[in-house]
Parts: C-alpha cells; sequence; structure tokens
C-alpha cells in the first residue's frame, strides 16, 4: 500500500494544476453548445488538454470531423515520443500494466513519472505510476464535469491565473533535476530554442514541440555519456 | 456528429500512446538510443515550459516571465511542487488585479 499512497502524494499537484484547466474546458465546451455527456465524455476519451481546447474552438465555428481530427493527431504526437522514453523507463513492468499507463500518458503524467525513474524497478512499482494516472485522469474529468455545470461562476481573473499552474508545475519538477546534475538544465534549454525556432520558422505548436524534444534529447546522447 | 469527432479524435490519441509498449517489449536498445530517451523528459519539460509561458495573460509576456521567476526561486528553495504551483498561481493573481 506505501508505493499506492507515495503515487498519490507525488500526484498531487497535477490535480491542482488539471482541475482549474478541466474546469476552464468545461465552460468553454459548454459555451460552443456541447452537452454535459459530450464535454464528459471528451475529457474520457480522449484526455488531451490542449487538444481539447483546439476541438471545442473548431466544433463552436463549425470545422468539419476530419480535419479537427487531423488536427488533434498533429497536436498529440508528442505522446509518442513521451511514451516510447516512459515504456523504456519501466521495462520490468508487465504489458498488460503498460497498456493502460499508455492510455493515461498526457504532458504531465509523463512528466511526473519520468523524474520518478527508480519507482519501476521497486516491488509494487506500477501502484507508484497507476495512483499518479489515476488522479490526473479523474481530475481531469471532475473538473470538466464542473465547468460544464459551472459556466460562469469562476472570475476570469481567478482561472486565468490558474493558467500558469501546469507550467509551475514543470518547473517545480525541472529545478531540483538541475540541481542534482546542471547538464539536464542545459538540454531543456537546448530544446527550448529549438522550440522557438520551429515556431519561428512556422511549424505549428504541436510539432515544434515534437521537434524540441526530439532534437534536443540528442543532446543527452553526448551530455549523458558520463554519466552512466 | 459532436460523438464521431470524439471518437476519431480518441482514435488518432490513443494509438501513438500505446504504440510505444509493444515497441519496448519487442526490442533492446543500444546504450545511446537509452541516453536519448532518458533525456527526452528534461528536452520535454523545455519545450513544453518555453515559449507557451509567456502567454499565460495574452499580450502581457512579462508576467508569465514574472510568474515562472517567482516558480524557479520557490523550487530552488527546495520546496514541493505544491508551494511552487500556490506561488504562481498567487504571483500571476496579484499582477492581474
Amino acid at each position: 500500500m506505501h508505493m499506492a499512497q507515495r503515487g498519490i502524494i507525488t500526484g498531487f499537484p497535477i490535480m491542482l494544476g488539471y482541475l482549474p484547466v478541466a474546469i476552464t474546458y468545461g465552460v468553454l465546451a459548454k459555451q460552443a453548445g456541447m452537452t454535459l455527456l459530450e464535454i464528459g465524455l471528451m475529457s474520457l476519451m480522449v484526455y488531451a488538454g490542449a487538444a481539447q481546447f483546439m476541438a471545442v474552438n473548431m466544433i463552436a465555428v463549425g470545422t468539419g470531423i476530419a480535419e479537427i481530427v487531423i488536427a488533434t493527431f498533429v497536436l498529440n504526437f508528442r505522446h509518442f515520443v513521451m511514451s516510447l522514453s516512459f515504456m523504456n523507463q519501466v521495462r520490468g513492468i508487465a504489458l498488460r500494466w503498460k497498456l493502460p499507463l499508455g492510455l493515461g500518458l498526457t504532458d504531465e503524467s509523463f512528466a511526473v513519472s519520468a523524474m520518478n525513474p527508480d519507482e519501476g524497478k521497486k516491488e509494487n512499482g506500477v501502484l507508484f505510476y497507476a495512483m499518479i494516472f489515476i488522479i490526473a485522469y479523474l481530475s481531469w474529468f471532475v473538473g470538466s464535469i464542473l465547468g460544464g455545470i459551472l459556466g460562469d461562476v469562476i472570475p476570469e481573473n481567478l482561472s486565468q491565473s490558474m493558467g500558469i499552474a501546469l507550467y509551475a508545475m514543470f518547473i517545480g519538477l525541472l529545478v531540483p533535476s538541475v540541481k542534482k546534475n546542471i547538464k539536464v538544465g542545459l538540454i531543456a534549454i537546448l530544446s527550448m530554442l529549438i522550440n522557438v525556432l520551429c515556431i519561428q520558422i512556422g511549424f505549428s505548436t504541436g510539432w515544434a514541440i515534437v521537434l524540441g524534444t526530439v532534437i534536443g534529447g540528442m543532446s543527452g546522447i553526448i551530455l549523458l555519456k558520463e554519466d552512466e | 456528429m459532436i460523438l464521431l469527432i470524439i471518437l476519431g479524435m480518441s482514435l488518432v490519441t490513443i494509438i501513438p500512446r500505446i504504440i510505444p509498449a509493444f515497441v519496448v517489449e519487442k526490442l533492446q536498445f543500444k546504450p545511446w538510443v537509452n541516453r536519448w530517451l532518458g533525456a527526452i523528459p528534461y528536452a520535454a519539460l523545455g519545450a513544453l515550459i518555453f515559449p507557451g509561458i509567456l502567454f499565460v495573460v495574452p499580450n502581457e509576456q512579462i508576467i508569465g516571465i514574472v510568474g515562472g521567476l517567482v516558480a524557479i526561486i520557490i523550487a530552488s528553495l527546495g520546496l514541493n511542487v505544491v508551494f511552487v504551483v500556490i506561488g504562481a498561481i498567487l504571483t500571476v493573481f496579484l499582477l492581474t488585479l
């Protein structure tokens, strides 16, 4: 049970970050004319924040199915790279566990899990990851429904301020690793620069993140060599 | 109509998420590939943070930067991520009053 408890504690910041964002999604989706069932179903079946916001915008302006699905694919392809890294990290875990974990992979659940790489090698380590993923999934779903019900109750000023929550969490995950190994910070900065460059060239946000992650991560082939 | 959109979005999101589970099951990677995949989390964090954080408040990029700096300072003190998140939210809230 200990592993599961640690997973819940480790996953808690994701809940803080997800609730306000999910509520905002629910509010916008409601305004776009989606029913509560559709709002909740999208969060359960798609479970990808940026793609859901984009889809809600596109639904509101009457875009076709094909465009929305293709745009979703492009935007979410970064999860392929993250999943490859995560699955390699949890090699010791059985495939029947890897599949549901893969379904629950998001930027945030990946980032939090990846900063705790050793749990996968411990006994019951899968429970640790499973709890992080379940907390994230439930927060996203509950937040979406709340947003759909509440409508415009939340002041815009506050919901906007909460938009920084996920970025702050990413920073909070990165900084301790940089303090331990400065090269990790170098990898992150390189990836930021490549991301900015790709956006300048004209790539979409989704592909810019994929290229920034893949190419920026290549620096690790050299930088992390001595650390093994 | 919307249900079809959700179904389509669901499929194209699930496939990239679970294919790696099968790939990794079948393959052993060379050490350099493992180093590459090991660096992916840090690279992903970098790409996810910047420049996205600039646009937390539209047309007020400085607020995103200040919020980020506050997050860096709190995290450097060794406090839990929860405090980093709350500190950054408070900062942006106060700056947008």
